[in-house]
């Protein structure tokens, strides 16, 4: 179970490897990639802001709810920071479990809980170098967190 | 007690973080943004929409009417965009 926060980019693939070797018993890995969009060409770079400590601690949190849901048998999620061009991997989550059905919910459920629960902070620059503001919070992530709360 | 402050909440104060000395009266997280909203326009500029602003003690998240009681590092910052 590996969190990390880092500005270093990523190879996905590699990391769902990880999750697998040396091992017989995984049935299903999932693998999500979250990338920074061009948003049809006005997008030159998403800035990340982030609570170092508190990131990290948020983000086990969340793990530690998904290991108590579902049985998983490895867990991967890599956040970044820093300033990201359109193209660049912001974040990303991979599930290993002997099925399926847990990798695939696992690895949504961490994705939609991470977004409205770590301390990251998204601003966009324009490409004529003019700051757009920072992201607003979206009402359809806080929905796509409480749809995984028990009725 | 340490605190730090981020993306437009730490740009309207002007501050990353500073340490802050409350006094007695205020207890909660509620209150010690009133507090720091009356020094002076960035924090006032800043904490002018409660609905908002997040809070965090020690690095965990916390509603308005926690006890600011024994914590070291409180955190104000809008809510989450990440991932």
């Amino acid at each position: 179970m590996e969190i990390r926060v880092q500005r270093e980019d990523f190879v996905a693939s590699e990391e769902a490897l990880a999750l697998t070797r040396s091992r017989a018993d995984v049935g299903a890995v999932v693998t999500f990639v979250g990338l920074c969009r061009d948003e049809g060409g006005k997008l030159a770079a998403l800035e990340i802001e982030h609570y170092p400590g508190m990131a990290e601690a948020e983000i086990a949190l969340v793990v530690e709810e998904a290991r108590q849901r579902w049985p998983l048998l490895g867990l991967r999620v890599i956040h970044r920071y820093g300033r990201l061009a359109p193209g660049d991997q912001i974040v990303m989550v991979a599930t290993a479990s002997s099925h399926r059905g847990a990798a695939f919910a696992a690895a949504e459920f961490l994705m939609d809980y991470m977004k409205t629960r770590a301390p990251f902070w998204k601003r966009a620059r324009g490409v004529d170098g003019a700051v757009q503001g920072w992201v607003e919070a979206k009402d359809a992530d806080d929905a796509s967190a409480a749809r995984w709360r028990a009725p | 007690m340490k605190a730090v402050y981020f993306a437009w909440v730490r740009e309207r104060i002007g501050k990353a973080e500073e340490e802050i000395d409350p006094p007695a009266e205020v207890v909660t997280v509620a209150d010690l943004i009133g507090w720091l909203s009356r020094r002076d326009e960035g924090y006032a500029h800043a904490f002018e929409n409660p609905r908002t602003i997040r809070a965090a003690l020690d690095r965990a998240h916390v509603k308005p009417d926690a006890a600011l009681a024994g914590a070291r590092e409180v955190a104000f910052f809008p809510p989450m965009t990440g991932g």
